[in-house]
């Protein structure tokens, strides 16, 4: 098996109120040093294969066709191999 | 005017829109997602509501549901799609009208009153209703906040797409009357031909006599003379 661990963020050009929130909160828990915070979305895959090319080929188009908004969101990702499964 | 209402899991305007039309005398129907006959009609409505739970993004799941490839097609030949609240996030995750709707910029769910200004008449939608007039329509939700890049803005303004705008009670377009961060109080646009239209402010809620505002009249007149009906 291989696992897909995948970060779908804001683009920097993009506003992040939750974020905002989080800092505001951080720095009124004593955190004087944060300066910024953006939430983000974290996503994990298994794939039920061990062909490393074919799941890089398919979390690219996944990440494309749903997970990530190209007009506000970038993505990146991470493959590793996974015990269980039939691979 | 026939008109189809779509529901999605997790749409809850759907009954509003279709209780409007269905008492203005239009041929009426709630047609379910998993369908793929779009049953013929004049207008298709996208209603408000959490479809597929907002998950992932809001309207991002629902794009994938059969019907929807039924409404591009609709849309694709001119068929008339009005999309309101989550129906317009919708309209813009399966690439009908540009942009996102993005979390509201003081993050709360806002359910109010709220004056919006209409900005052309030349839409199917606001036909007969001049360019400047105030109206009252509730708005509901929690991601409204419309974000597109430079490009589209600029396209959107110069062409007349941009619908509404929020606004305070004398049409002023100010900070403090857009709930929601907004770019430049943006509260609906059209595509290009004027013949789709996404609304975060919710029309269906703002016409009947039984509720405080009726200025949601004005876009169902407006639809009805841009069918040659009623006065």
């Amino acid at each position: 098996m291989i696992l897909a661990r995948i970060y779908v963020c804001l683009k920097p050009n993009v506003l992040d109120p939750q974020g905002k929130a989080v800092t505001n909160s951080l720095r009124q828990l004593g955190y004087a040093s944060v300066a910024e915070t953006r939430v983000s979305k974290y996503i994990e895959i298994s794939f039920d294969t061990s062909n490393r090319e074919q799941a890089k080929l398919e979390t690219e188009r996944i990440c494309r066709d749903l997970l990530a908004n190209p007009n506000t969101e970038h993505y990146s990702f991470t493959l590793e191999d996974k015990e269980g499964g039939k691979a | 005017m026939k008109v189809s209402v779509i529901t999605f899991p997790g749409s809850n305007c759907d009954h509003d829109a279709l209780e409007v039309f269905a008492s203005r005398g239009h041929d009426s129907r709630l047609v379910w997602h998993k369908g793929r006959d779009l049953q013929n009609p004049d207008l298709v409505v996208l209603p408000g509501g959490f479809s597929y739970g907002d998950y992932l993004r809001c309207g991002a799941l629902a794009r994938f549901s059969p019907i929807v490839n039924e409404v591009l097609a609709f849309a694709q030949k001119g068929g008339l799609v009005l999309g309101i609240c989550n129906g317009f996030q919708i309209l813009t995750e399966c690439g009908l009208l540009p942009g996102t709707l993005l979390m509201n910029s003081g993050l709360d769910f806002i359910c109010r009153h709220q004056r919006v200004r209409v900005e052309t008449s030349a839409t199917a939608f606001t036909e007969g209703i001049p360019a400047g007039t105030v109206l009252d329509i509730p708005i509901a939700h929690k991601d409204g906040n419309y974000f597109c890049d430079d490009t589209v803005y600029n396209e959107l303004r110069d062409a007349n797409r941009i619908v509404f705008r929020y606004c305070d009670a004398a049409g002023i377009t100010t900070l403090e009357a857009n709930p929601n961060g907004s770019r430049d109080n943006i509260a609906g646009i059209c595509d290009a031909s004027g013949r789709i239209l996404g609304m975060m402010p919710h029309p269906e809620r703002s016409a009947t006599d039984a509720v405080v505002s009726q200025d949601g009249k004005r876009i169902f007149d407006a639809l009805e003379s841009h069918f040659g009906l009623g006065g």
